[in-house]
């Protein structure tokens, strides 16, 4: 197994204790641990450099902008973007919002579709339903294969020219399945749709290159990705971004006010209205270099590494379902399960006793839920500091739930 | 008894596995309904009432064993008591729970005293993030005893 421990030292959050045992930590897929060295840099721009952006001409208002559109530059460059398409909003909820109201409201009416899967997050579905209900646009879903994947057989049966927005998950944050990129932008462009790419799960998890894939907007979080929380991504097309209204007025946002009207400021400015999250950007550049010189492909590699080893080992649990993928090449390594009729948040509660952190709930996918017909599951997921012994104290902490809920 | 073996007591393995009074009421009644949107828990309940007294109930819902195990032993706790005496021990349910302030009606002396087997969801408490599920069921017979005396049918 492609081997990282050595990185765990970097991470002084996995050295501390929880209920007396050391702390297990698989819950990267809600929001994962930071690095000293992106502490160190949030601690840094704070203790020299602190003033406001773009304004001003003295010494430390220079250095924060120049560090703050240097972080652009770095975050952009992670995917393979120019820094003038790269919007810095406080995370994917909210980039999602901007495409939705800067963009749908304009661009949606009665009887358009917006399709989605069920396996959206909220974050991927509330603000499509609220902009579908000022247009009078719909929400048109496709479900999963038995392996958990989006079903693409019967995409025909609902392409059509109604479809405005095709808006999807690149790695589900439940099943953990990866999004069929190709199959839904393909057929999207048919039919000349909107490509939105929630890639929350998926541009932490391996390398994501926008001259790659072909879609119009993709969203991510820096938190989600080593970095701090209040800070993520929207990076667009050109020409999208050009003709996306801004959905928030302020300062920073603008070219020229008068008294009743305003003109605005060039992409990415026109969507960052008000003084941005400084620190946070300056943390989200340390995050990439971090990930930059671990090399997305080792990280890649070791979670489905370590994934195939979970889903080895979970199999051994009587009773124990997991909700995704068998298959790791469909995957990523967040493994959703339940446990007999123990319910989620019980596991959770048991395995926290053994310093074990995991989620349970419906993980901001209700739909998901119902669509499975379960009322909640819990999940473990992993990330570039997960080690194979922590899936082996997961699965002593699950057989130990069998004991406690009266299980033979 | 470690921590764990405290909160999933016997007795609450067993309502959780075995609700009691699960299912709707026929006659006339109030409903209620309660949620966590955080974790999923949803809990609903019938209350029937003549007179000030409560002469049947019925839960539906689902979640973990703590909130479904909670509203099973709270069927068990108000049938046939009457609107005030079950509002009084959703106040010393809520003070077991340390959820609301005042004396402890639990005698540790003599456990089982005052709550009966709600007792058993004393263990909760150490578990400071699952005290609003043990709750759950208790907010929404709150808004249900309500219902019945604003005459809201």
């Amino acid at each position: 197994m492609s081997d990282l421990r050595s990185l765990r030292a970097d991470f002084p959050i996995l050295s501390r204790e929880v209920n007396g045992h050391k702390l297990v930590y698989l819950d990267s897929a809600a929001t994962t641990q930071k690095p000293v060295s992106v502490l160190d840099a949030m601690d840094r721009y704070y203790r020299n450099s602190n003033a406001n952006v773009h304004r001003g001409a003295h010494t430390l208002s220079n250095e924060a902008t120049e560090m703050y559109e240097g972080a652009r530059v770095k975050v952009a460059s992670f995917i393979g973007a120019q820094a003038a398409q790269t919007v810095f909003t406080r995370g994917t909820t909210t980039a999602i919002n901007h495409i939705a109201y800067g963009w749908g409201l304009d661009h949606l009416g009665e009887g358009d579709r917006i399709l989605v899967t069920i396996a959206e997050h909220h974050a991927n579905l509330v603000p499509w339903q609220i902009i579908a209900r000022h247009t009078g646009a719909e929400l048109v879903y496709l479900e999963l294969t038995d392996d958990y994947t989006v079903d693409t057989s019967d995409l025909e049966a609902v392409l059509d020219e109604r479809v405005k927005v095709v808006a999807f998950s690149g790695m589900s944050n439940v099943t953990g399945a990866l999004g069929p990129i190709d199959v839904l932008g393909k057929a999207a462009r048919s039919v000349g749709a909107l490509i939105v790419l929630d890639a929350a799960q998926l541009v932490p998890h391996s390398p994501v290159d926008v001259t790659e894939v072909d879609v119009d907007f993709m969203a991510f979080s820096a938190h989600k990705m080593l970095g701090p929380t209040g800070i993520g991504a929207l990076w667009g097309k050109a020409e999208r971004l050009e003709e996306m209204e801004p959905t928030e007025g302020g300062g920073e946002m603008i070219n020229m006010v008068e008294r009743q009207t305003s003109t605005w400021a060039p992409v990415p400015h026109k969507f960052e209205a008000g003084t941005p999250p400084i620190a946070e950007a300056v943390g989200f550049a340390a995050a990439v270099d971090y990930l930059t010189a671990v090399g997305m492909e080792n990280i890649a590699l070791h979670e489905q590494e370590l994934t195939t080893y979970a889903l080895e080992r979970l199999s051994e649990i009587p009773d124990l379902k997991v909700y995704g993928p068998k298959d790791v090449t469909h995957r990523g390594g967040t493994v959703s399960f339940e446990l007999a009729d123990i319910h989620p948040h019980d596991i959770a509660t048991i395995l926290d006793q053994d310093g074990i952190a995991v989620r349970a709930g419906h993980h901001c996918a209700r739909p998901l839920m119902k669509y499975l017909d379960v009322p909640a599951t819990a999940r473990a997921s992993f990330y570039l500091y997960n080690v194979p012994e922590e899936v082996d104290l997961l699965v002593d902490s699950l057989m130990n739930a069998r004991r406690i809920f009266g299980i033979a | 008894m470690s921590q764990l073996d405290e909160l999933y007591r016997e007795v609450i393995l067993d309502h959780y596995r075995n609700p009691r009074k699960r299912g709707s009421l026929k006659g006339p009644h109030v409903h209620a309904e309660g949620n966590n949107p955080s974790c999923g828990d949803e809990f609903a309940l019938d209350v029937a009432v003549e007179d000030g007294l409560i002469i049947d109930a019925a839960m539906q819902g689902q979640g973990c064993s703590i909130s479904q195990a909670s509203g099973s032993m709270m069927m068990d706790a108000i049938v046939g008591k009457s609107i005030d005496e079950a509002r009084d021990l959703t106040h010393k349910f809520k003070v077991m729970m340390t959820i609301v302030d005042g004396d402890s009606p639990v005698d540790p002396e003599r456990p089982g005293a005052v709550l009966g087997d709600l007792e058993a969801l004393q263990g909760v408490r150490r578990f400071p993030v699952r005290i609003k599920c043990a709750d759950l069921a208790w907010t929404t017979l709150s808004e249900a005893l309500d219902r019945a005396t604003d005459g809201d049918r």
